[in-house]
């Protein structure tokens, strides 16, 4: 199916969108490196793994940049957005399906069978596509692989090849490229190398991605890293704080000044992937109204959830003797509350009416929350919260959140919904960053007075689904709490309306009645209200 | 219930719709032949070269209409009866209005060239145009070649279309140098330059002298007024400019010219009857406007007065200080205030210019050279603030103020390069060669 307005009648193939030469051996090339992936997948035994491991991610490498180069480079700098609606990879195609079925498959495979990848128990060594990757885990961390190294080591790849793609792609914008430069690096650095050399340096230690923090990383507080964290002497509790700040003093400050894209778009390892490897798909995303309506539902419920969860998790670890450890069960929830009730009081009066209905929303949000902690504290025992185990809470989040959402659904789904699925619909740590970014932040994207053409190429391309457009044409700026400020919207507008920008919180919302350029008296309208 | 009829659903009439809406309970309905509902014109290039779809170019999804209580009626206006306040259509069908608003845009200009209604040649206006080219010109294969009559916003847009699906073009222009008409000369020939490095065949100072068909009344070739060269091509693009669409008004009693005669309030000399957007001509044009302009804007901003003035809220249409924009390819050009090009421009009208060595970004200040009054700029590969040269113009700023005051409107994106000194200095050394 094309989607292209009409299809031509001509015998001779509609769309000059072949590939060339190049780009056909570029292919080739990188399958190549894929294949012996899926050699050892088979259980092909490599008799030297290191080469066929190195050879695998070179030639899949080599075989990115040779195409991105062709691809690009023959091109003036500039929007190269041309035929992505005609190609079956990027327009829900056969190819697109065929991709979105394989990387769900695999994120089945890798989250509940890893022994098809080739991970043993007892001991016994590695086989399959696990054992190829047993030299360079060996190399970072002297220990085997496991399915959780396959998967880092093959999305950092993933990230830094794509990412190589998608700066040639946008190589006439500055803000695109630095960004880029900064997620490859932080993904390199922080998610791949070090946790790996932080165990080689001291196995104590859980591992521990610096820049993922809770709730994203929704297990941080979980009793065995905690137990960790603490074995681990002053480094551990250094990290087990460095934890608790990040998301209680060091996103606040950062999202307050810069917007949630400061993590979204420039540092967090989601947003890394969707940015490089899932550009190709941007466009799918849902931009219907009731797609929105879905969105804040659904994303709010899941940090509902994982707040209740982690409250019940480390509710159940902790002791009631105070003369023991002064955080004892009690302490700990009445800190919750009061964190909570913080938040919603300081919100509710400086913000009720700029929340309007949603307000409503956000008081049952809260209410729900608080009763349950009052409720947990009455009616639970030592390992029963209410009625199921706080592990099944636990175990339950990490199936239905931790596994399907973010993993099969939210990377898995890449061609069919979009490259932001996850970040949009089930992330809680956007939700938070972003209930911030809308009320308290100076972020925001400014249109650029009467100048809106309403073509709608930025609504096309927001991965997250905003309708751009609709505050564009208004002149209004774009304050929403999903936008990760990637800033595709502001590149792809062919008239020069949208900037991303940090200014003064006044005047940051700013509902327009007559455009600029339209020179009326506006007393007469507002008088006549 | 008084009843607003529309005739067109562009960005014009719906935002009139939109605004009534808003503003009263008035029953209201928008007629078109072209599309079921409202989308961006300006989009339907984007639709070929496949970067969005044509459902991206709707700014409002279908269930909105219904929502806000606004009819759409798909129909073909052939006369409109003002003294019964009836339209009849093409198939016999009649709406009554009380209040009529003709919104119907613009039709591309052809000028009387032999074989200029061959198949495999046309404008590039409406969603019909779109299905035609897709129809003429899908790839290389079926258009082997296509030419462009006419070096206007249009032309190089539809260049840029065909050259995305590696169609050769030959792009005819009838000035001495692109859009030099509106563009100065260090602008304009940064922009030859420009088409020519997308392999575009570029044509100064050509005219088209006729479109030669083949057997079965296809375009075949064409042959140039300067030259008599004949140039094989499967595909013509006329692209000279539009004029109202307002042929089924002429019978009627509504007064028209060019476009339809309204004065500042939008009204015609028919009560009751309004016209506005492309197809509106004032009677007399404001300030250096032209009395009809076909922009994007102009059409939004009368959608908006007229709507005020029809729910008792009479206001005249005035528009503010003059802007505009437009992309050559990759450059974006941006416009506040008058720049003229080398024919229109007035004698107190000096220009301080600037460009940038990698010949995609450049930069024309006009003042007043009697009294150094700042009168606009043009800036192309680089982004400006409107709300800024708007304020800068209506407080009648000099030239050095603006030139030092730069930084302020620059709207490019965070951790772009900025040209703001490279700027000053050009200022400083153009003065001391005055």
């Amino acid at each position: 199916m094309s989607n292209k307005l009409n299809q031509s009648m001509s015998l001779a193939k509609p769309d000059a969108q072949d590939l060339s030469a190049k780009q056909k051996i570029a292919l080739a090339i990188g399958f190549t490196g894929c294949f012996i992936l899926v050699l050892a997948l088979f259980n092909t035994d490599f008799s030297n793994k290191s080469l066929f491991l190195t050879l695998s991610i070179a030639l899949i490498a080599v075989g990115t940049i040779i195409f991105s180069n062709d691809a690009y480079l023959n091109t003036s700098k500039g929007i190269k957005n041309d035929g992505i609606w005609f190609k079956s990879i990027s327009s829900k195609g056969v190819v697109g399906w065929l991709i979105g079925v394989l990387l769900t498959l695999f994120y089945i495979v890798l989250y509940f069978y890893p022994k098809y990848l080739g991970l043993t128990s007892n001991g016994e060594s590695n086989t399959g596509l696990i054992a190829l990757f047993d030299p360079l885990s060996d190399l970072l961390s002297s220990r085997p692989a496991s399915q959780w190294f396959v998967y880092g080591t093959l999305y950092t790849v993933a990230i830094l090849i794509f990412g190589y793609k998608f700066m040639l792609k946008y190589r006439n914008n500055r803000h695109e490229k630095l960004r880029t430069i900064s997620v490859m690096f932080f993904q390199l650095a922080f998610a791949f190398l070090i946790p790996e050399l932080m165990y080689r340096l001291n196995s104590d230690l859980p591992y521990y991605d610096l820049k993922s923090i809770w709730p994203l990383n929704y297990y941080n507080f979980e009793r065995y890293r905690i137990n960790q964290f603490i074995d681990a002497g002053d480094v551990g509790l250094g990290l087990l704080i460095f934890g608790i700040a990040s998301i209680l003093i060091i996103t606040p400050i950062l999202t307050y000044k810069y917007g949630k894209r400061w993590y979204c778009s420039w540092v967090c390892g989601c947003g890394a992937l969707a940015e490089t490897a899932g550009d190709p798909y941007r466009q799918l995303s849902d931009k219907r109204q009731i797609a929105w309506k879905i969105e804040r539902w659904v994303v709010h419920s899941v940090l509902v959830f994982v707040v209740l969860m982690t409250t019940a998790v480390i509710y159940t670890y902790l002791g009631n003797d105070a003369s023991k450890y002064w955080l004892t069960r009690k302490v700990f929830l009445l800190l919750v509350s009061t964190l909570l009730s913080l938040v919603f009081i300081l919100t509710m009066i400086f913000k009720r009416k700029e929340l309007g209905k949603d307000a409503r929303y956000g008081a049952i949000g809260y209410f729900v929350i608080i009763i349950t902690l009052i409720g947990l504290h009455y009616f639970s025992t030592d390992t029963k919260l209410f009625l199921f185990k706080s592990e099944t809470l636990r175990t339950t989040y990490a199936f239905l959140i931790g596994s399907i959402f973010s993993g099969v659904i939210g990377t898995g789904f890449y061609p069919i919904f979009g490259s932001r699925v996850w970040c949009r619909f089930g992330c809680p740590m956007a939700a938070i960053l972003g209930f911030q970014q809308r009320l308290f932040s100076k972020f925001r994207i400014t249109t650029n007075g009467g100048q809106c053409i309403s073509c709608g190429n930025c609504s096309t391309y927001c991965e997250m689904g905003i309708d751009v457009r609709a505050y564009a044409q208004k002149g209004e700026n774009i304050v929403r709490s999903s936008c990760v400020g990637c800033g595709i919207c502001s590149a792809v507008c062919p008239r020069g309306v949208l900037k991303l920008e940090n200014g003064s919180m006044k005047g940051r919302i700013n509902p327009t009645e007559i455009l600029l350029g339209n020179d009326v008296n506006l007393m007469d309208l507002v008088n006549q209200k | 219930m008084e009843h607003i009829v529309i005739i067109g659903n562009g960005i014009s009439g719906v935002t009139a719709a939109r605004h009534i809406r808003k503003l009263s309970n008035k029953k209201i309905t928008i007629i078109s032949a072209e599309s079921d509902y409202f989308f961006s014109r300006t989009a339907l290039m984007y639709v070929y070269m496949g970067h969005m779809k044509f459902e991206h170019t709707k700014p409002y999804e279908d269930w909105f209409w219904e929502k806000n209580r606004i009819d759409l009626k798909k129909g073909f206006v052939e006369t409109i009866d003002t003294d019964t306040k009836t339209l009849h259509f093409s198939d016999g069908e009649k709406l009554d209005y009380d209040t009529l608003i003709i919104a119907t845009g613009s039709k591309p200009n052809k000028f009387g060239w032999k074989g200029q209604d061959l198949k495999g040649v046309q404008g590039l206006y409406s969603k019909q145009d779109l299905e035609n080219l897709e129809l003429y010109a899908p790839n290389n294969k079926t258009c082997k070649r296509a030419v462009i009559v006419g070096g206007g916003l249009i032309g190089i847009e539809l260049a840029e279309m065909l050259n995305s699906r590696n169609i050769p073009v030959t792009f005819l222009v009838r000035e001495s140098s692109f859009w030099n008409g509106v563009l100065p000369d260090g602008e304009s020939d940064m922009i030859n330059r420009h088409i020519k490095n997308h392999h575009i065949d570029l044509r100064l100072s050509s005219n088209l002298k006729e479109i030669i068909s083949d057997e079965n009344g296809k375009v075949k070739s064409i042959i140039i007024e300067e030259t008599n060269e004949e140039i094989n091509c499967d595909f013509v693009g006329l692209t000279a400019g539009v004029s109202p669409n307002i042929d089924f008004i002429k019978h009627s009693d509504i007064e028209t010219n060019e476009g339809v005669l309204v004065n500042r309030f939008l009204e015609t000399n028919i009560p009751n009857v309004y016209a506005i957007g492309d197809c509106a001509e004032q009677r007399e044009a404001i300030g250096n406007r032209k009395s009809i302009e076909a922009v994007w804007y102009t059409g939004r901003m009368m959608g908006e007065v007229l709507a005020q003035t029809i729910c008792g809220h009479k206001m005249t249409y005035n528009p503010g200080h003059w802007f505009n924009s437009a992309k050559f390819f990759d450059i974006e050009y941006q416009t506040y205030g008058w720049v003229h090009g080398t024919k229109g421009k007035p004698d107190y009208e000096a220009h301080v210019h600037w460009k940038h060595d990698d010949d995609t970004k450049c930069i024309t200040i006009a003042f007043n050279k009697n009294t150094n009054q700042f009168l606009g700029i043009n800036t192309l590969g680089i982004r400006m603030r409107h709300e800024v040269f708007d304020r800068l113009l209506t407080e009648k700023r000099d030239i050095g103020y603006v030139i030092n005051h730069l930084s302020e409107a620059n709207f490019d994106p965070e951790f772009y390069k900025h040209y703001e000194q490279d700027i000053q200095n050009a200022y400083k050394n153009q003065l001391q060669i005055v």
